[in-house]
């Protein structure tokens, strides 16, 4: 009888398993994510630069259609998530590469380039985007 | 105390693990990375400095043998990248193997066709 009350009780001390709806993620699995999503991004992206290149090759007509859809606001917004996926995807694949070698792999140096990481991103997507307007 | 070592020794002379394939999927995506870093600066570069050209400054521009060579490096290169990390998002998140199956093999035979025509259309505008 006491043991089996017992073992209720340590039973119902045990942490939970986290929940991914109530468990906050750390800022280095939502970067983990984030690196599987912009990579899938990516994938779908490089359909563009299929349609482009089979364009061009075709000729006149078809490469202005292709002018006309990169130019759209569709189009624009298309390009400008291409250049965000591109800037994290390249960012966080030169910190894999880091971590291949035994790099930022402690809790405080994955956080610390994680948010370099984003930081980085911002900041190259901003510039790019500012070259492609403005100069 | 020396832990014992179940596999035989056809398997440790192929050296090739659990999975089968050792570790050459994981080498091609990192070396497929490493080489894809310039690319992609000369390709944005190149996109910058290409923004509203017409199709004869498009074409003009990518029968210069250094943009149609770095072109076609960059869709394989990429390509290459993308099949393979495709295949990992497939085998992670589909459990039924003969669909996990056929789905990779429809991606690769995809990216393979896809990579074939932008060879071909770049050697079509650099040879015109």
């Amino acid at each position: 009888m006491s043991t089996d009350s017992g073992d209720q009780k340590h039973i119902s001390q045990r942490p939970l398993s986290p929940h991914l709806q109530v468990y906050k993620l750390p800022l280095a699995a939502l970067i983990s994510i984030g690196h599987r999503a912009t990579g899938f991004a990516l994938t779908c992206g490089t359909l563009l630069l299929l349609w482009l290149l089979i364009a061009a090759a075709t000729g006149p007509a078809p490469y202005n259609t292709f002018m006309a859809f990169a130019t759209s606001p569709l189009g624009q917004f298309m390009l400008f998530g291409w250049t965000l996926s591109l800037y994290f995807h390249l960012t966080n694949g030169v910190r894999h590469l880091f971590g291949d070698m035994g790099y930022l792999l402690k809790i405080k140096s994955a956080h610390q380039s994680g948010c370099l990481i984003l930081i980085a991103t911002f900041l190259l997507t901003a510039g790019t985007w500012y070259c492609a307007l403005y100069i | 105390m020396t832990q014992q070592d179940f596999r035989s020794d056809l398997a440790k002379a192929k050296n090739l693990g659990s999975a089968g394939h050792g570790s050459g999927h994981w080498l091609a995506q990192r070396i497929t990375a490493v080489v894809l870093i310039p690319l992609i600066v000369w390709i944005i570069y190149s996109i910058i400095s290409m923004l509203g050209a017409d199709y004869e400054q498009f074409t003009a521009w990518l029968s210069q043998p250094i943009n149609a060579v770095l072109m076609i490096l960059f869709v394989i290169a990429s390509f290459y990248h993308a099949v393979l990390g495709s295949q990992v998002i497939i085998e992670d998140y589909i459990s039924n193997e003969g669909f996990r199956v056929s789905k990779i093999i429809a991606q690769k035979l995809f990216f393979t066709a896809a990579g074939i025509a932008c060879v071909f259309s770049i050697l079509k505008i650099a040879l015109a």
